[in-house]
């Protein structure tokens, strides 16, 4: 049963990934992105990783997807006329793209009999031993993220901003 | 809930790898930067995945904290990428990277 469901999710997953690329129109690639993110939140569940399961969801489709769909109607890019690569570079980036999978794959080799089946504890994934985990362990770094998300948000408004009357933007081209 | 350990570590490795593959196709394959951007995400979002995936199989809660740590950075980095591109557009009046080459020299 978990087997199936794990198929269903990861072939969903996949296949609207590969649409994301395919797809002409950015807003067609948004919605199959949302798409294969709720199918990440799935195999967080499988993964008895609810919590993360949920803060995905909201971070990733509710948050992270709406700025990029607003920002793609904010430049009026849902029309398909956009330019697109040689035919013999979209061959190539293809073939790189699977010999990347192949050594991915390659390198990863042998590190499932580093993990070790140890099921002696359950219940990682939950809010009470992630908190525990969290603010013991890695208070600090979680401290630097807030800096972080600040330096962001001081650094986006700053570039968002309207220019001054005085200082003309050379237009590149 | 049942264990997930059912399912071999071997699954999720290939379903993590295809997943970067399939973003790093993507950065290499389009010229549109927003596409290129979701790209990225698809790509961290299989690092995320294969942590949690190890997170569990080795019972060490450290690799969930630090899925947390990469949702902070790529929520960062989307709010700064996006008001970049979005000067850019202004600039430029399109969004195709080819244009910006000469950020090479």
């Amino acid at each position: 049963m978990t087997l199936n469901i794990f198929y269903f999710l990861s072939f969903l997953a996949v296949l609207s990934a590969l649409m994301v690329v395919l797809s002409k129109n950015p807003v067609y690639s948004v919605l199959y992105l949302i798409i294969t993110f709720f199918c990440i939140a799935g195999h967080y569940v499988l993964l008895d990783a609810q919590f993360l399961a949920v803060v995905h969801v909201i971070v990733y489709a509710g948050a992270i997807m709406v700025l990029f769909l607003y920002v793609i109607m904010l430049l009026n890019l849902n029309r398909e006329s956009e330019p697109h690569k040689s035919t013999f570079l979209k061959i190539a980036a293809t073939i790189c793209a699977g010999l990347l999978m192949i050594l991915l794959v390659g390198s990863l080799k042998g590190t499932e009999v580093i993990a070790a089946k140890d099921t002696t504890t359950q219940g990682i994934g939950y809010v009470k031993s992630l908190g525990q985990t969290m603010f013991t362990e890695f208070l600090l770094p979680f401290e630097i993220t807030s800096l972080l998300l600040l330096a962001a948000m001081v650094g986006a408004v700053m570039i968002g901003k309207p220019r001054h009357k005085g200082e003309k933007v050379e237009p590149l081209d | 809930m049942t264990t997930p350990l059912s399912i071999p570590i071997d699954y999720y490795i290939w379903l993590a790898a295809a997943l970067f593959s399939i973003g790093v196709l993507g950065v290499l394959y389009r010229r549109n930067a927003i596409i290129i951007f979701m790209c990225i995400e698809l790509m961290l979002n299989a690092v995320n995945l294969l942590m949690v995936a190890f997170s569990t199989y080795l019972n060490d809660g450290a690799g969930q904290v630090f899925v947390f740590f990469i949702m902070a950075v790529a929520a960062a980095e989307v709010a700064v990428g996006l008001a970049i591109l979005i000067l850019m557009y202004r600039n430029t009046k399109s969004t195709d990277i080819n244009i910006l080459n000469r950020l090479k020299w």
